[in-house]
């Protein structure tokens, strides 16, 4: 009787299977619930594998069983918009001196009652959230989404899926460190190396038996991941507005343990004589030196928006800052690279629809592009791990 | 019709638990089906299982994952070198393979004489197809031994619960066939109630000053790891045993490292926080 529920979950994009339904089928058929309230923990319980899809679920859930929209896309995207520290520059200098007043525990308080403020009218919310100065809160790092909003007073399972608390979860939202390094997980290549500490049983047997049965203990080398990672970076003018996805990336790949190394540098806008220790340019390298020093078995991985003025890859001395002074075009640099290194691939953070600028396909027919998403994040990986 | 033998888990009086949790943990034990738990670190997935066996009063069997563990050892280990050295000197009967196949933890609770309760801890630790390799075993309850020619089958299926961090996806077919439960980061009045457990004298205004510093300094993103319940726990205790005012808990958050493990966390957390407050304080008459 609940089938269509099983078809708005599948609409809702909540990955269930029949088997899965089959076992609810049977708990229901068992009697485990009294209530819908009841129902709602059991239905999650067996048909949901993921806090990820706990938001699709509650969304599927009210959709269902009281018949009443799910809550405007806008909310989420305004909330993402406020974690966008560009948009303070958006703010007028009587909001920013507010801000700069405020301390932590003001900011709190303010914070939650406009919350509050917000479940309690959703139309017009564009107008307050982006006039009204919540933006401060963006800024200070503060997650909005993550207060518990509403709460109290009974709670009946349609409340409790109103709520939408797990919001915080979607992998379509949040693109945090823990994602990032379990897509970077996937850069393993294991191969038998260092000190001979593992019992190879097969050949230890094979030679005792040809010792008479005297044993003769084999040891081999254990398994270790010999994948090396060297990590470009664009940083500064056209990629001020993905800072805070490329510092994530970087914090997850310099967090991941399993890299047998992990080099980056940075460069703006394209490679030329000199790459970056910092972000602030004040310790340079040559550019010789990644060929030179860093050996072809690295991984590469570039990321940036390979957006720039034709000039600035085709021409000598077409470096956007004149004391780069470049003796090669960029794009040279470019193939010099993917020439060098055996796997190299480009992450570019703007979506896929921004890709048709002149200098984006050039760069695309050197290195294999994908968008910096977990998606993206992924394909890359395996690029990078399968043979050329 | 209300079935019988459902609610069986009603908590333990050590282990506060939610409503979503323990329907959860009874749907698993009712279904027959691994119940498989995540949540943030602290937020007790180990503990669980501890204040399931206690509640229903059986024995607990717990098989910790590490990143070199194969699902074979958690059936059995045939010592072939034991058995090899042993030959050697004709002091036993080494045709008698039996006496070397060492059963590991899930093995064990398959042969158990009664019902127990088995804990799989941090399943996602292992290689990716671990989880995989353990679907039949875990399906059927039985598993054979090609050296003896003997099948292992559980006489009583044990309670199932299986606990991850989420370091790695688990495999669809293996989520397929779990009960799944996210362990939230408890609420105020969830985590007063567990702080309670703890500590039964506590007084409320000291419980009440901890529990919204505690909060607060929660929803600071930029910390790398959040202060989680047995940091709060640690925190309170040490509260209580300085004998600190509970009007300064808020104000100054003495002893934050307790709360605060990271380095740069703390760091971060006196340079942003700390001297700001002090600044102000100096301002006030």
């Amino acid at each position: 009787m609940f089938t269509s529920f099983f078809y708005t979950l599948r609409e809702r994009k909540v990955p269930v299977s029949v088997t899965e339904w089959m076992t609810l089928m049977e708990a229901l058929s068992n009697g485990y619930i009294s209530s819908l309230n009841d129902f709602y923990y059991l239905a999650r319980a067996i048909l949901v594998k993921s806090e990820a899809y706990f938001d699709h679920y509650d969304i599927a859930f009210q959709e269902h069983f009281k018949g009443i929209e799910g809550p405007p896309i806008v909310t989420d995207e305004i909330l993402e918009w406020l974690r966008d520290p560009i948009n303070r520059l958006l703010l007028t200098d009587e909001e920013r001196a507010l801000l700069n007043s405020m301390d932590l525990d003001e900011l709190l308080k303010e914070l939650e009652k406009r919350l509050r403020e917000q479940t309690e009218q959703h139309d017009g919310g564009d107008y307050w959230i982006g006039r009204a100065g919540t933006s401060p809160f963006g800024h200070s790092g503060q997650n909005p989404s993550g207060f518990s909003i509403g709460g109290g007073g009974g709670r009946s399972a349609i409340q409790i899926a109103e709520q939408r608390q797990f919001r915080n979860y979607r992998h379509d939202l949040t693109l945090d460190i823990r994602q990032i390094e379990l897509a970077l997980k996937g850069l393993r290549q294991f191969k038998r190396t260092g000190p001979e500490d593992e019992l190879d049983l097969d050949r230890t047997i094979d030679a005792t038996a040809k010792n008479a049965g005297d044993i003769e203990l084999i040891w081999r080398k254990s398994r270790k991941n010999k994948v090396k990672l060297l990590l470009l970076m664009d940083v500064g003018g056209s990629m001020e507005p993905f800072a805070r996805l490329c510092s994530l990336l970087f914090s997850a790949a310099h967090r991941s343990t399993h890299f047998k190394d992990f080099q980056y540098y940075y460069f703006h806008n394209c490679l030329y004589d000199y790459v970056y220790h910092d972000i602030e340019w004040r310790k340079a390298e040559t550019f010789e030196h990644l060929l030179k020093d860093i050996d072809s078995d690295y991984k590469v991985i570039f990321v940036g928006d390979a957006w720039m003025a034709p000039s600035e890859l085709n021409s000598v001395y077409g470096a956007i800052y004149y004391y780069e002074r470049n003796r090669k075009p960029g794009i040279m640099r470019l193939k010099q690279i993917a020439d060098h290194f055996d796997h190299c691939v480009w992450l570019n953070p703007e979506p896929k629809t921004y890709w048709n600028e002149p200098t984006v396909a050039m760069i695309r027919k050197v290195f294999p592009m994908y968008e910096l998403t977990i998606e993206g994040l992924q394909q890359a990986v395996k690029k990078l791990i399968v043979k050329r | 019709m209300q079935n019988e033998g459902f609610d069986k888990f009603k908590g333990s009086p050590d282990y506060v638990t939610s409503e979503a949790l323990r329907n959860a943990v009874n749907v698993s034990i009712a279904l027959k089906r691994p119940l498989l738990v995540r949540g943030e670190p602290g937020t007790g997935k180990t503990l669980l299982s501890h204040s399931v066996a206690k509640g229903l009063g059986k024995k607990l069997i717990v098989w910790n994952i590490k990143s070199t563990t194969k699902a074979q050892e958690g059936l059995y280990v045939y010592d072939t070198v034991q058995r090899l050295n042993d030959s050697r000197f004709g002091d036993k009967d080494i045709s008698d393979i039996k006496q070397y196949i060492k059963l590991g933890k899930l093995g064990e609770a398959f042969a158990s004489k009664e019902e127990l309760v088995l804990l799989i801890d941090e399943i996602d630790k292992a290689d990716l197809e671990f989880p995989n390799d353990l679907l039949n075993e875990l399906d059927e309850m039985s598993f054979y031994i090609p050296e003896t020619g003997e099948t292992v089958v559980a006489e009583y299926r044990p309670i199932v619960i299986i606990t991850s961090n989420a370091e790695k996806e688990l495999p669809d077919a293996f989520l397929r066939r779990c009960i799944f439960h996210y362990i939230e980061f408890p609420d105020l009045d969830l985590m007063d109630e567990i702080v309670r457990v703890h500590f039964p004298n506590i007084k409320q205004n000291l419980l009440n000053q901890a529990l919204s510093t505690f909060y607060a300094l929660r929803r600071i993103d930029d910390f790398r790891k959040k202060p989680s319940t047995s940091e709060l726990i640690d925190w309170i205790r040490v509260l209580m045993a300085s004998g600190t005012p509970d009007k300064t808990i808020s104000t100054d958050i003495p002893f934050a490292g307790t709360l605060l493990k990271k380095e740069t966390d703390y760091a971060y957390f006196v340079n942003t926080f700390m001297k700001k407050k002090q600044a102000t304080k100096t301002v006030d008459p």
